[in-house]
């Protein structure tokens, strides 16, 4: 399998306001190959999100380099679909609109674009709902569609920043189950980043851990041989889960009471959106 | 039932103010009658010369010259808002250079302009757009650059990572947004519109409801002043209900505009 994704020594370092320096991570290796789905977990502030930002270009990286599909990465990253924590959906366009315009870029005509948003909505099952507003639909609803949006332009790489965050935990589980049926037709390279360890075990084939920031950088890199197809629901009830649980948490633990143990104040730079 | 009753109290207001008005200026009850009418008039004077006017066609002629200077005043203003909103917003350092002066000019008491705008663009139509038009631009201005600039950086994040190129963003992301913000003034820069158009042709002209009122006023009739104010406050309730209209239309896909919400 080709290298998708691969991070090399990457340091990244915000200028704060007031001349200050904040480094948030440094030293990453990562590599992601094709059709792989890999978690980043790590405690809140760790800088996952900036390491996605990295990856998707939406911040040109210190030191080291980005490389995709073995070329360096200048500019935004072109062969890759970002799903956002937040909403970012366009609010005064409607479900359809929101999913047809994805396609504007590419250059396909209007009447074509409609015609896949249509089939798109159906298949995150919104079918009913896409003459709706943003506004009109709910958390859970707006999250499938910004992920027909995303995969609709049939991206190689798939960027995702805690995308089931602000959901429920029912309603996470739904996502979950929605996001691997997708992902398992066409097994494209994604990054998956969330703080929720079962969520990231029972979604992906690896699982990265990154320690606590200031410069964080990754400790540990887990394989998860679960078989697949799987749901997310049932798959949290198996033996070979709880060992693979027990064994990251032994190492995501000392990370989060090292972030917990440093107290507030450094979330300061800790932001999904670039 | 509910909003009936509501209508009842409102027309009940109107029937108490109308009542006082009525029995203090048709009764000797403060002085003679003559003279309070004379400062005053009357409620049914003022309604029997507003119907009279308004069945009559001489009006219409008025209020022709006072919409198209309000809608000149308008369209003009808010093209301009939105070419100088978008150019500062997206340029930090002309915003920069020119934000006192803009400031300034903004703080600036329009009315005081008129007289020099009677004076460069003479007293026909024209002096009563330029008016208008400097309200309504800095409304529009600076709703346009505040528009531009609370674009949720989330959502451009996301429109880039579509892939979409500055036409693009613009059209899909930049635009919509300063639309919103200008669309939630409309009803100020319209109204503001109609102000400069009114306030200009009181001060200098020749046609117009600003120039019906003052030329009533010029000659002490006070039942024409309240014939004419009563004609602008019904066109500025149509010219508001059509904004409102307008509004309910474009802003459709805004929370609490709707209510399909489920």
């Amino acid at each position: 399998m080709p290298v998708a994704v691969k991070l090399g020594g990457l340091d990244i370092t915000f200028h704060i306001e007031g001349g200050q320096r904040y480094k948030a991570v440094t030293g990453i290796d990562l590599s992601v190959a094709a059709g792989e789905f890999v978690s980043v977990v790590g405690p809140t502030g760790c800088g996952k999100s900036t390491l996605l930002n990295a990856a998707a270009g939406l911040l040109t990286p210190s030191a080291g380099k980005v490389e995709i599909f073995g070329k360096p990465l200048s500019g935004l990253n072109g062969r890759a679909g970002y799903l956002f924590q937040a909403d970012a959906l366009m609010p005064w366009k409607t479900a359809l609109q929101n999913v047809a315009v994805a396609l504007e870029p590419m250059g396909v005509p209007a009447a074509e674009a409609n015609e896949q948003a249509r089939g798109w909505l159906a298949r995150v099952g919104l079918r009913a709902f896409v003459d709706r507003y943003p506004h009109m639909l709910s958390g859970g609803q707006r999250k499938r569609v910004a992920l027909a949006q995303m995969l609709i332009r049939n991206p190689e790489i798939l960027l995702m920043d805690e995308p089931f965050g602000p959901l429920d935990a029912q309603t996470r589980q739904i996502m979950g189950n929605l996001l691997l049926d997708l992902w398992s037709k066409d097994r494209k390279a994604l990054i998956f980043v969330t703080h929720d360890l079962e969520e990231a075990i029972a979604l992906s084939d690896r699982v990265v851990v990154m320690s606590a920031g200031p410069a964080a950088g990754i400790v540990a890199d887990y394989k998860v041989p679960l078989p697949r197809p799987r749901d997310i629901a049932e798959i949290r009830l198996e033996k070979a889960f709880h060992e693979i649980h027990r064994d990251i948490w032994a190492s995501l633990r000392v990370e989060v009471q090292k972030a917990y143990a440093m107290g507030e104040g450094k979330e300061l730079v800790e932001d999904s959106t670039p | 039932m509910k909003r009936l009753k509501l209508l009842v109290l409102q027309v009940l207001v109107m029937i108490v103010c109308l009542g006082i008005w009525h029995v203090v200026t048709v009764y000797p009850l403060f002085g003679e009658t003559k003279t309070i009418q004379f400062f005053f008039s009357t409620p049914l004077q003022v309604l029997g010369r507003t119907f009279k006017q308004l069945t009559g066609s001489e009006i219409y002629y008025h209020l022709g010259i006072t919409l198209t200077e309000t809608v000149l005043a308008f369209v003009i203003g808010s093209a301009a808002g939105i070419l100088f909103g978008f150019t500062f917003a997206r340029n930090d350092l002309l915003a920069a250079v020119f934000d006192p002066y803009i400031k300034a000019a903004n703080a600036l008491p329009r009315v005081v302009l008129a007289p020099i705008f009677a004076l460069w663009f003479g007293l026909g139509i024209w002096s009563k757009v330029a008016l208008g038009f400097t309200l309504v631009f800095f409304i529009v201005f600076f709703n346009v650059y505040q528009g531009v600039r609370e674009v949720s950086p989330t959502v451009l994040a996301n429109a880039r990572m579509l892939g979409m190129n500055g036409r693009q963003l613009f059209r899909h992301v930049y635009w919509p947004s300063a639309l919103t913000w200008m669309f939630s003034s409309l009803h100020t820069s319209v109204g503001f519109a109609l102000v400069g158009a009114v306030v200009g042709e009181y001060l200098g002209s020749s046609a117009g409801l600003g120039y019906k009122i003052h030329e009533a006023e010029s000659v002490f009739d006070v039942t024409g002043v309240f014939a004419g104010m009563l004609i602008l406050a019904i066109f500025v309730i149509a010219i508001d209900a059509l904004v409102t209209m307008v509004e309910k239309r474009l802003l459709v896909w805004r929370p609490g505009q709707s209510s399909t919400t489920t």
